[in-house]
């Protein structure tokens, strides 16, 4: 418990350090060009390494199979995302497909 | 001091949406902890401490797999990048700011934090108080949704349980995704990111394949910029 809530601190401080440096330095120095380029590439990035590879794999393999629910659930989570552009819609319906798949697919 | 409280007011009453989309998930975070076999107290000082619901679901799921430490932090930092860019843009609106609230409207930066606020300081002129209303209120909701999930997430035990809480975090990944993805090359970076993080997932062991394929993705972007720009 004592060593989880050290990695919880450390957590918190590479949490808050990206949040705050850019909008504290910011308002002093110019961020080069180049930098802001690569960065605007950074969020879509990021949200589709973790997506594909956690929907698509499994214990280190691709599991493409009708039990790997999390993949049925991701395509008409990612149609409700697109059309109706609502969070919460999003993940009730990616929840649901999910837990309907349970009851309904082998393992 | 009425004038205070009717800002802090008025940014807490905008929060309304963020809230009902983070009692959920912070109940799907508190008892997706709970069944890794995470105690209460933990699970709610993680939230109070980081608020950050990726990375808390990510955290979670690489401790109860167990994860080192450093990888864990290693992988919340990379996670977490993605607000250098939010919390750049979002300098020119807090310029009137005190600086002393900086840190705290830093810390509660999160991606529907940041949205909401984008959204506001189109149309307005917004106060410190009130995006610390708006920010704070959230905040509260996302604590309380992980404590309630920690308290009561183990009536929901099983492995069906645990699976379907845990594809929160796919789903709210997916809309972010699909929110931000808005011009065509960055559609391409997003396809581009999914594909090398795969093949990075089986190469490199750990959770680098985040880190190597958000990197590899951006300075190929980058170059691709300028490679157009030269031809």
């Amino acid at each position: 418990m004592a060593e989880t809530f050290l990695i919880i601190l450390g957590m918190a401080l590479v949490t808050f350090l990206p949040r705050f440096l850019p909008m504290y330095v910011l308002t002093q120095l110019k961020i080069p060009d180049v930098v802001v380029a690569w960065l605007r590439y950074v969020p879509v990035s990021v949200l589709a390494a973790l997506v594909v590879p956690g929907v698509l794999m499994a214990e280190g393999q691709f599991y493409i199979s009708l039990g790997n629910s999390y993949l049925l659930a991701s395509l008409p989570a990612l149609l409700v995302a697109s059309l109706t552009k609502n969070m919460l819609l999003t993940i009730t319906v990616g929840m649901g497909v999910v837990l309907v798949l349970r009851w309904y697919l082998p393992a | 001091m009425l004038i205070y409280w009717a800002e802090l007011r008025g940014g807490a009453k905008k929060a309304y949406s963020i809230v009902l989309g983070y009692l959920p998930l912070g109940f799907a975070y508190g008892a997706l902890a709970s069944l890794a076999g995470f105690e209460l107290p933990l699970i709610v000082v993680m939230s109070l401490l980081v608020f950050a619901g990726s990375a808390q679901f990510i955290a979670v799921n690489m401790l109860a797999a167990g994860s080192a430490g450093a990888a864990v932090i290693a992988t919340v930092f990379i996670v977490n990048l993605r607000h250098l860019l939010m919390s750049a843009s979002l300098a020119p609106h807090l310029q009137t700011y005190p600086r002393r609230v900086l840190p705290l409207l830093a810390f509660w930066l999160t991606d529907e934090n940041y949205a909401l606020a984008c959204g506001e300081f189109k149309k307005y002129e917004r106060s410190y108080l009130f995006i610390i209303g708006l920010f704070g209120t959230a905040y509260a909701g996302w604590v309380l949704g992980g404590a309630l999930g920690g308290l009561f997430g183990h009536f929901f035990d099983g492995r069906d349980a645990a699976l379907t809480m845990g594809y929160a975090l796919y789903a709210m990944f997916i809309f972010l995704l699909v929110i931000q993805a808005t011009e065509k090359r960055l559609l391409l970076a997003a396809c581009i990111s999914g594909l090398l993080a795969v093949i990075f997932y089986l190469c490199v062991p750990g959770s680098w394949y985040i880190i190597l394929a958000t990197a590899c993705t951006a300075t190929l972007g980058v170059l691709t910029e300028k490679w157009q720009k030269l031809s």
